[in-house]
């Protein structure tokens, strides 16, 4: 900045910005972080609403120890990597797709927007209800068409993953490939033209110009989408509720079922306290993954 | 390449996208006994009796209202202190500016699962579970974070040069934030407050752990508990789907270039 500030404008612009951002973080950390803590506090307590005269006993990591032996949160944590895995990695190569597709239908544009936009903003438990009519045996249209075994999707261990991630992918891609799409036109196409002088074809341009420029926005929408993958309830909690038995039960499903079904509070919030140090590593992960590749990009 | 294959690519994609959303609307106007014979994908007989339904027996003006008062609220007060935080880590200099913001991102990554636990024990200790207070302040936490984070990276794009000639004019920071910044802001407000509303009439985890019975229920979570007497009432169930998904298609129908705009722009940052 060129210009020089005086002492006296700093410090009554920093008194201004606290006062800008004090009820914001005051918000943040009566809604979020002291809950944070309390989960974490009553993670180490047991805590049976269903027998409230137990009172609250302290049992350190008793309840962390009673997650490491149960198999249904095993299954539950396997359950939820198997759908994120699967989803994310279907919807970021559909979503390329797309994108590279969009960045050069320009005219489309308008209608592509809206149709984009729509899925995305549509409530997940109208999308989870729209998929499972259409997966319903006898009467839904896509089992009209084919169904995996008698008794159709919904009861297959495994058949009742498929509406589970095609929902899922047909919800986000969109929103992944409008990610990308704004990454691909932030490229310079003086990179294409050099790339064409050398004599590089549409697949070398794709590989060598593209791609690479386009690593952090891929890395960004991997963040996004892991995260709200792993996460993962209202879609699930409405299309299957976890199952059959207990087959697409995922950890955030498992979680509440153990919060509000079974009104185990202590050993509920160790398991959201487990959920949360998950999703801080992967993000962690992610943005440490991510520095280097900015740095690269920024020379 | 020819210039029709693109095309037809771009028209079959949007038409298989396309075809739940027409299943839907389609489903919903079918009568009730033919929903659950073979499907057709033409329209045989076309009804409005799940609509009328809806009304007429299901109470659906109350989780309209509520998802309304709620959505509404959180989404004044969260863009209200939202504009404020985010002109300030935007516009202003002060310390542990780069802590404050990696806070309220951090707190946007939170799953609402780890803290739904110690809210609905909080919320009945002060008697708010089944208020709407007791909905709009679970809501903040991630709607909040959500409204600092579009506004920040659209107050960035603003011209600096401004702010910088009222300044040299005379005026104050208050002044400077009634008379310039607020006319400037006002297509970032307004597409931070769409998808801010949009993101608080699809919540439902909160909603669901928070509600008793159908007196607060939100739109999202009446859907989703609805029973038939013998079997699941299809007709409606689509038929309040698809009047859960009309306010929203209308919001980004009208506010599509923001939104976009918006969404991108602070993803494109990290």
């Amino acid at each position: 900045m060129p210009k020089q500030r005086d002492s006296g404008i700093e410090a009554a612009d920093a008194r201004l910005a606290w006062c800008c951002i004090a009820p914001a973080l005051l918000v943040i950390v009566a809604i979020a972080l002291v809950p944070l803590a309390w989960a974490a506090w009553a993670s180490l307590h047991r805590n049976d609403l269903r027998m409230p005269w137990l009172g609250q006993s302290f049992v350190g990591l008793g309840n962390y120890a009673e997650a490491a032996g149960d198999a249904r949160f095993r299954e539950s944590l396997a359950h939820t990597g198997l759908f994120t895995a699967v989803s994310v990695a279907m919807e970021l190569v559909l979503g390329l797709c797309l994108a590279l597709g969009l960045h050069r239908a320009a005219r489309l544009r308008g209608v592509i927007r809206m149709a984009v936009l729509l899925p995305w903003a549509i409530p997940t438990v109208a999308v989870a209800l729209v998929w499972r009519f259409m997966f319903e045996d006898g009467y839904g249209v896509i089992s009209a068409i084919w169904s995996p075994s008698s008794g159709g999707w919904l009861v297959g261990a495994s058949a009742a993953w498929v509406p589970l991630i095609l929902s899922d992918a047909w919800k986000t891609t969109p929103f992944v490939a409008l990610l990308l799409l704004a990454g691909l036109q932030t490229i310079d196409d003086g990179q294409y033209e050099a790339a064409r002088i050398d004599g590089a074809g549409r697949a070398r341009q794709l590989l060598h110009v593209t791609l690479p420029a386009l690593v952090p926005t891929i890395v960004v929408a991997l963040i996004f989408r892991t995260l709200d993958a792993f996460r993962v309830f209202d879609l699930i909690y409405v299309l299957t509720g976890g199952g059959p038995g207990t087959s697409t039960e995922t950890v955030a499903l498992y979680t509440f079922n153990s919060l509000f079904g079974r009104l185990r509070f202590g050993y509920g919030s160790a398991l959201s306290v487990i959920v949360f140090v998950v999703t801080f590593g992967l993000a962690l992960l992610y943005i440490r993954a991510l520095d280097p590749q900015r740095r690269g990009g920024d020379r | 390449m020819t210039r029709w294959l693109p095309r037809l690519v771009t028209v079959v994609v949007l038409a298989v996208w396309a075809f739940p959303l027409y299943w839907a609307v389609l489903s919903s106007l079918t009568p009730e006994a033919r929903l659950f014979e073979s499907p057709s994908l033409w329209p045989r007989a076309v009804t409005l009796e799940h609509y009328q339904t809806l009304f007429a027996e299901r109470d659906f003006w109350t989780p309209i209202r509520n998802s309304l008062i709620v959505a509404s609220a959180t989404t004044l007060s969260s863009v209200i202190i939202g504009a404020l935080c985010a002109y300030a880590i935007a516009r202003l200099h002060f310390r542990f500016k780069g802590a404050v913001l990696g806070l309220i991102l951090a707190v946007s990554m939170f799953p609402q699962i780890s803290i739904v636990s110690p809210l609905f024990l909080l919320l009945r200790r002060l008697y708010l579970l089944n208020t709407y207070a007791g909905l709009v302040l679970p809501y903040l936490s991630f709607a909040l974070p959500l409204t600092v984070w579009l506004l920040v990276a659209y107050f960035r794009q603003l011209p600096a040069d401004l702010e910088q000639a009222a300044m040299i004019d005379g005026a104050g920071r208050l002044t400077i934030l009634r008379r310039v910044i607020a006319p400037l802001a006002v297509p970032g407000l307004a597409a931070a407050a769409i998808v801010t509303f949009i993101f608080c009439w699809n919540e439902f985890l909160f909603a669901l752990s928070f509600t008793v019975g159908p007196r607060r229920q939100t739109v999202p979570v009446a859907v989703a508990l609805f029973r038939g007497q013998y079997r699941v009432p299809w007709g409606q169930i689509l038929a309040a789907s698809v009047l859960a998904t009309a306010p929203v298609a209308a919001l980004i129908l009208v506010g599509q270039r923001w939104i976009i705009r918006g969404l991108t722009a602070g993803a494109l940052k990290g």
